[in-house]
């Protein structure tokens, strides 16, 4: 149990992912940020992008859209809009949901830019994560 | 005294409902397994969210965020939350009765009370009795989405941070088991007294925020408004789908009982029939060999 963290990481979609790791990256509001075990007590918005933890020699990656991410000293609790394993995340329909973004966002007159920057921003996002491990 | 043609008839009539009921019940069994289970994938993510916020409201006073702010209470809205469609039980009944008599005991005890409901069934009642609600959602029950909730939420919301309301409570109907639903009244705003429900509180040490404590409060807090509001709603939907399949099955089980006793009384009027008419015959062959 010491010098281990329980990560958590939970949507609104289920449980995602719940064990022990050795140290957390995670992309906070302010810039990235990474947590080993005995971290002070810490709150933080967080933004879409790519969560990384090790686990004795492997590293698992995820994909977090937006939430919360509770630090305490054992236990990181990742509350996110949406997450997902990166072995998990459909390329294609990522990389369609990202054309439809940028069609989105080539009409001016355009009320839903915002919410088209930020789908466009998850769609790149998820492809990057999901890439990040195909290659191997 | 009814024909054999006429018991035939009802017969086949009971028949015909009692196979659509059999038919209404295994839908209601496929949606509601579908319900319940989102309805679980839900609750760890609700659970954590509250064990988060509890141990933040624990530690910082009303003065961060409007939403924190304990007004003295004059205006209560009350939110009720039933179905679109009928043909579940009591599941409505059992609800809007829960809420009237919530509503009485505010005005007995002097608050202004506003009403706004969920579900088209809801709005039937209300409107049949000239009641004014504040705002009425239908039509999202069966496809409940987040986005419903957070428009829900929003209303709601607005409405508490420009003061027209004092206090938010929430009715609906909790999922206990299939067989067991269980009306819950829930105050959702001020969000001064939220209750632990996680499993262990951290140790309360100062927290850091990122970027700050107001921004933090400012998005967690309504989100976790959103949630409560998604929470009841799956809960009601898969009570709801519940409620359907037993009141189903009860009609099913009572349709068939009917057809057993009509099966009986065919069966009776038949064998008076033909004992009629043997003894006619007989009548008649006695009367000739006389």
């Amino acid at each position: 149990m010491e010098n281990k963290l329980r990560l958590e990481i939970v949507t609104p979609y289920g449980s995602v992912f719940s064990d022990e790791v050795d140290e957390i990256t995670a992309a906070g509001s302010e810039g990235e940020f990474g947590v080993f075990p005995q971290h002070a007590p810490f709150i933080t918005m967080l933004k879409t992008g790519m969560l990384m933890c090790k686990q004795g020699s492997s590293t698992l990656i995820f994909f977090v859209s937006g939430g919360y991410a509770e630090v305490g000293p054992d236990k990181v609790v990742i509350l996110g809009d949406s997450a997902e394993k990166s072995e998990d995340i459909d390329i294609e329909r990522a990389k369609a949901a990202m054309q439809r973004a940028e069609e989105r966002l080539k009409k001016i007159d355009n009320i839903d830019f915002g919410r088209a920057t930020a789908a466009l921003e998850r769609a790149t996002i998820r492809i990057q994560v999901a890439q990040k491990l195909s290659p191997k | 005294m009814p024909t054999l043609r006429d018991i035939k008839r009802r017969i086949k009539a009971v028949q015909s409902t009692s196979k659509i009921t059999k038919a209404m019940k295994m839908v209601a069994a496929a949606k509601f397994r579908k319900a319940q289970q989102r309805m679980f994938e839900m609750r760890p993510y609700a659970d954590k969210m509250n064990s988060v916020l509890s141990i933040l409201a624990g530690m910082t006073e009303g003065e961060v965020h409007p939403l924190l702010v304990v007004r003295p209470r004059k205006t209560v809205e009350v939110l009720v939350i039933t179905s679109d469609r009928g043909l579940c039980g009591a599941f409505n009944t059992n609800i809007l009765k829960a809420a009237m008599r919530h509503v009485a005991e505010l005005k007995n005890q002097g608050f202004e009370v506003s009403v706004s409901s969920v579900g088209r069934k809801a709005n039937d009642y209300y409107k049949r009795r000239n009641i004014v609600r504040r705002k009425s959602w239908s039509g999202i029950s069966g496809k409940i989405s987040y986005a419903s909730a957070q428009e829900i939420a929003g209303d709601v919301i607005e409405s508490y941070i420009n003061e027209t309301v004092d206090e938010v409570v929430l009715i609906y109907n909790e999922f206990k088991s299939v067989v067991a639903q269980k009306v819950i009244i829930k105050t959702i705003l001020p969000i001064g007294s939220i209750e632990e429900t996680g499993v262990e509180a951290l140790p309360t040490a100062i927290f850091l925020y990122e970027p700050t404590q107001q921004e933090v409060f400012s998005r967690l807090l309504p989100k976790n408004i959103e949630i409560q509001i998604f929470r009841a709603l799956l809960e009601s939907q898969a009570s709801e789908e519940a409620a359907r399949m037993s009141a189903m099955e009860n009609a099913t089980k009572a349709a068939n009982d009917m057809i057993g006793s009509l099966t009986l009384q065919f069966n009776k009027a038949r064998q008076a029939a033909i004992t009629k008419e043997l003894m006619d015959i007989v009548g008649g062959v006695e009367a000739l060999k006389g």
